[in-house]
């Protein structure tokens, strides 16, 4: 099968219209030995055989519905109001493209709008961008941003910025010459001793996490005071759901606050689609990234929205341009724009309210097994680590709950091997009491 | 199509108007024209140095961005403010309201490498043939 | 003026979603965390019913085109029909409810579609080697950028040039730019191809790659290809394929098989994943056999018949996404590609050549198509003739708008003057196109008796004022009597808006 609609009667009447004898004619300037002749590619299935045949290597996986999960670190499980998906997956809001013609496009600009809003307000910040790919990517644009603003070369990573994201920023920088300088941590947090001393007026940005991989609080005020004090931008990325509870970047003064936006509606999906968050300041405007909605006036002087600001895009200014950008992750900003609305300010609080008891219920049970630790004093919103004692084998227990059907938190070893012995955990909303309860009597159960 | 007598112009549709020891610099009226609605204007900080022909400032309309170059070398002594609030000072009177920077040049000969009025008028006729 | 901003709809105290009574003990984030942690005050967002939602969102959704309510032929963008059996397979819960970090052993299902669809990328495309990782083309461009710039490294030759022919898309020097390479621009000819003399004449040790989009933005066939990366190689440089166009050589004619040595591909093009408004879109990436150690980690490796995630590999360029991609869209694509099979996809690559030439053929004698006897899957119409009724391609694009059809692509590329990109793809049947066919050729007729209303008509909104939101930009709603520092123009909107209302809601 295919979704062709013109029958082979039709495609002969249209190649006579075209004035050759057949289809190989089309193909006059690509040279004959380049002709394709067959495709070593399976048969095409019907819809119900692609549905069985799709559904069976679905279910060689074990998803979060049969396994209860105790993962996070960097991809977070969360309910979706079952409206999100009715309104996301209609065609209309599925199936167009950007929103050049803004006449046959003011849905889409209108909501892109309104999300802009709405991340300004979640962020406390100026400026939102109409999204880009994920959070590791924009934490990377927006260090990239810093450079260009400040015209240096160097920045400081907190050691606390998940690993994925200092990855991707290495990624993005490649080639350059710029100094990636990574602050260590202590107690679970940024060095800020460290970060003072590695300060200087050569420092284009300094980039944190909040909460950070570690699940902790940042003393995020410090950071910002630190990093302003020699003309430095604060590049901040945050988790969304915390900052119904949580200080945000606007307060402490980031100049640059992005965040992976996939927790506000949209399915966990083995981490991918992302939703890059990105906002700033009035200021650095005109140096942001990727696509911007502002309302305007039509013809008549009515309210009308359209894209703006598009100089500083590949289209136009192709070698100059901002980024490279082309696209942003418009319907998974959709998708943020529907959960924003329904939950509204207070259902926004309750949210990270309930991340935060949950979790802190979890850690308080999980720390009174005499074998399991808290890694660090510290605050934490929703995901904490913890530390096994000396002599236990930290992959041998989470062997265990595996195989006991459960998905434990993650082991932090791979990622830090200054911290062999502890794992990272979180607890979201769609964990019942009854399921902690139940995992903490099988962490105590277990022979280690 | 406007070309006052009293400037000096650039092929790449500047114009510079000498005072003394800077000129103040500006984009031609054809310039203006082909832009249409001017929307953003990226002035250069003052003090900074620039060789002729480099890129100074940046001039936007809706669709299209344009660098504005350096008619001669030298350092940027001033810029017109009122352009980063009412860009579109350049579409009302590019030759006066619309200047946008002043340059005090480093090497008065290079002054003579400019178009006359003339010049420039003839380089417009010949492109627009 | 039609729809009120959903902030706009809020009503103290409303509410549109409960949460579960919370069971576990309430305690006091107060009493727990440092006060500088806490946030003072909720974000603003509006308050709202679900109900308020529901129709908020789908009233604004009538105002869009779309590819499911119209013909949408955007050059270059491939808008092809969106199957709804994808969506069905990426929200099934073995997809759509996994997590990342997950033991392998419990995702070997995802595991094993990664694999297959890296063969059958591989195979449809002629390339040695795939990484899905990419999030969209241009960061697929990135990508390629960076496995050019690691294998000179690699090989310590300095190599600071890439060639990017002035028809490209934009986002080839901006990618190229972002590595510090310097872009070189080569010719088009005459004949709207590549000019192989500027090529050679532009051809030396420090090329590193030519960035190549194939066929080109004017929907023509390099028919020198196998002469240009032959060249290319001659000096020691590569060639990257931006497969934007795709759609052209899909079951056609492959990649690898013109000696190209690393492509990226568009599945929210080529491969009938939907654009969601503008995203996510994903950009695999493709190679010679030569520069699979340089793909992003981690790879898809299968061991005693174990699918796993594989990190190593000494030269990759490293990781391009916070985890492994765009899953749910790779879901979608297998789904596609496993439907047509090779005889559907042959025929997906044929049709959308018959479909392009014959709207072609039928608009040439009112729009003609400067460069190209026959194209591939687009082409590249002007609207000069209409110029001298007062009428441009922006004109003929809004007015198309009016007749139930999206734009064409429009003042691009750049070497052709009022320049309209048409891309009808395959899923376009006979009948739709000769509607849109007989639009077009109205509206010349409607130009040339100087009959051309100021376009659109009627839309929800007319021509939209761009040089006021670039002016005085306004990009985030503020309540009319903020205390927030606020801008004139919001305010002035805000207001007027609030006026509008009662009388234009009309449900």
């Amino acid at each position: 099968m295919d979704y062709v609609s013109n029958t082979d009667a039709q495609l002969k009447e249209m190649l006579d219209t075209i004035g050759v004898k057949d289809f190989d004619a089309l193909l006059q300037s690509v040279p004959q030995s380049l002709h394709l002749k067959d495709l070593a590619i399976p048969p095409g299935l019907s819809e119900s055989e692609l549905l069985e045949a799709t559904r069976k290597l679905a279910e060689q996986n074990k998803n979060l519905l049969q396994v209860p999960s105790f993962l996070g670190a960097g991809a977070y499980v969360h309910q979706i109001p079952t409206a999100v998906d009715a309104i996301a997956c209609r065609g209309e809001w599925l199936t167009p493209y950007t929103p050049y013609q803004a006449e046959a496009s003011q849905g889409i600009l209108q909501s892109i709008y309104e999300f802009q809003t709405m991340v300004c307000e979640l962020m406390g910040m100026e400026v939102s961008n109409a999204s880009v790919y994920d959070g590791a990517s924009a934490a990377a644009e927006g260090v990239l941003l810093a450079m260009r603003h400040t015209n240096r070369q160097r920045i400081l990573i907190s050691e606390a910025v998940h690993p994925h994201t200092r990855q991707v920023l290495a990624t993005y920088l490649r080639g350059g010459s710029t100094i990636i300088q990574e602050i260590p941590t202590v107690n679970g947090v940024t060095d800020v001793e460290a970060l003072e001393k590695a300060i200087s007026d050569d420092v284009a940005c300094v980039l944190m996490q909040q909460p950070n991989v570690f699940g902790v609080l940042e003393p995020a005020e410090s950071i910002s005071e630190i990093t302003h004090r020699s003309g430095g931008l604060l590049v901040s990325s945050v988790y969304p759901t915390s900052l119904g509870l949580i200080d945000p970047p606007g307060s402490y003064g980031a100049d640059i606050a992005v965040a992976e936006g996939r927790c506000l509606g949209s399915p966990v999906a083995l981490g991918g689609p992302g939703l890059g968050l990105f906002a700033t300041t009035q200021k650095l405007l005109r140096r942001i990234p990727g696509r911007l909605v502002g309302a305007t006036v039509d013809k008549q002087g009515n309210r009308a929205f359209t894209l703006t600001l598009q100089t500083r895009e590949q289209h136009i200014r192709r070698e100059k341009a901002t980024s490279n950008i082309c696209t942003n992750q418009g319907w998974l900003a959709l998708r943020a724009t529907l959960f924003m609305s329904m939950l509204g300010p207070k259902g926004f609080q309750e949210w990270a309210y309930q991340n935060f008891a949950k979790a802190h219920y979890a850690f308080d049970a999980f720390t009174k097994i005499p074998w399991i630790k808290p890694a660090f004093e510290q605050d934490f919103f929703n995901e904490f680590t913890l530390t096994y004692d000396k002599g236990i084998d930290p992959h041998k227990v989470h062997q265990q709950l595996i195989e006991q059907g459960w998905a434990p938190g993650h082991l932090l070893s791979e990622w830090f091997p200054t911290h062999p012995q502890s794992s990272l955990w979180c607890v979201t909303e769609t964990i019942s009491k009854e399921t902690i309860d139940r995992m903490a009597e099988t962490l105590k159960g277990l022979s280690v | 199509m406007k070309i006052p007598e009293d400037l000096l112009y650039t092929k790449s549709h500047e114009w510079a108007k000498r005072d003394g020891q800077k000129i103040q610099v500006g984009i031609t009226q054809h310039a203006q024209e082909e832009l249409r609605d001017v929307v953003f204007v990226e002035l250069p900080e003052i003090g900074k140095t620039v060789k002729a022909g480099e890129p100074v400032a940046v001039v936007e309309s809706v669709k299209a961005a344009f660098d504005i170059y350096a008619p001669v070398s030298g350092t940027v002594s001033a810029v017109n403010e009122g352009l980063t609030t009412t860009p579109q000072l350049i579409n009302d009177d590019c030759y006066t309201t619309g200047w946008m920077y002043t340059l005090e040049f480093s090497d008065e000969a290079e002054l003579g490498n400019l178009l006359s009025p003339a010049a420039y008028a003839e380089q417009l006729k010949s492109g627009a043939a | 003026m039609k729809d009120r901003l959903i902030y706009e709809r809020s009503v103290k105290g409303r509410v549109g979603y409960a949460w579960p009574t919370l069971d576990v003990p309430r305690i006091e984030p107060k009493e727990i965390l440092s006060k500088t942690h806490i946030r003072a005050e909720a974000p603003k967002l509006p308050e709202v019913s679900e109900f308020d939602v529901v129709r908020h969102f789908t009233r604004l959704s009538q105002d869009n085109f779309s590819v499911d309510t119209n013909f949408y032929p955007l050059g270059s963008c491939t808008m092809k029909y969106n199957p709804k059996v994808n969506e069905k397979v990426a929200a099934m819960d073995g997809f759509a409810q996994i997590h990342p970090l997950q033991p392998e052993q419990h995702l070997q299902g995802i595991l094993q579609l990664h694999w297959e669809l890296e063969q059958l990328l591989s195979e449809i495309t002629g390339m040695a080697a795939y990484t899905l990782q990419p999030s969209a083309g241009a960061q697929g461009e990135l990508a390629g950028i960076k496995i050019i710039l690691s294998y000179f490294q690699c090989k310590n030759e300095k190599r600071s040039t890439i060639l990017i022919p002035d028809s490209a898309h934009g986002t080839n020097p901006a990618t190229a730019a972002l590595s510090q390479f310097k872009v070189v621009e080569v010719k088009s000819g005459a004949d709207g191809l590549v000019d192989l003399a500027d090529l050679k004449s532009k051809l030396n040790e420090d090329v590193a790659a030519l960035m190549l989009t194939n066929p080109n933005t004017l929907g023509l066939f390099e028919k020198d290809i196998l002469t240009i990366t032959k060249l290319l190689h001659e000096v020691g440089a590569l060639v990257y394929m931006d497969g934007a166009n795709m759609n052209a050589l899909l079951g056609n004619a492959r990649p690898g098989d013109m000696q190209v040595d690393i492509m990226h591909l568009n599945l929210h093009k080529t491969f009938s994943t939907p654009h969601g408004g503008g995203g996510p879109g994903a950009g695999p990436v493709g190679v010679a056999k030569h520069l699979e150690d340089f793909l992003p980690v981690p790879r898809v490796r299968k061991k005693d018949g174990q699918l796993f995630w594989d990190y190593r590999a000494e030269h990759s360029i490293g990781r391009l996404h916070g985890f492994y991609g765009n899953v749910g869209v790779l879901v979608r694509a297998y789904t596609y590609i496993r439907f047509l099979g090779n005889t559907g996809i042959m025929r997906a690559g044929k049709t959308a050549l018959i479909n392009a030439n014959y709207i072609k053929k039928k608009l040439e004698h009112l729009y003609p198509v400067p460069y190209g006897d026959l194209c591939m899957h687009e082409f590249v119409a002007s609207a000069k003739s209409l110029k001298q009724y007062g009428v441009t391609a922006q004109d003929v694009a809004k007015r198309l708008l009016d007749f139930g059809f999206y734009a064409p692509t429009v003042y691009f590329p750049l070497i052709v003057e009022e320049a309209l990109m048409i891309e009808p793809t395959e899923t376009e049947s006979k009948e739709s196109l000769d509607a849109f066919i007989d639009a077009m050729l109205a509206i010349a007729e409607e130009a040339k008796a100087g009959l051309a209303p100021e376009a659109p008509q009627n839309m929800p909104v007319q021509r939209v004022d761009e040089v006021r939101a670039a002016r005085e930009p306004n990009l985030r709603w503020l309540p009319p009597a903020s205390s927030l520092p606020t801008e004139p123009p919001t305010q002035a909107l805000g207001q007027s808006s609030m006026r509008m209302d009662s009388s234009s809601q009309t449900f």
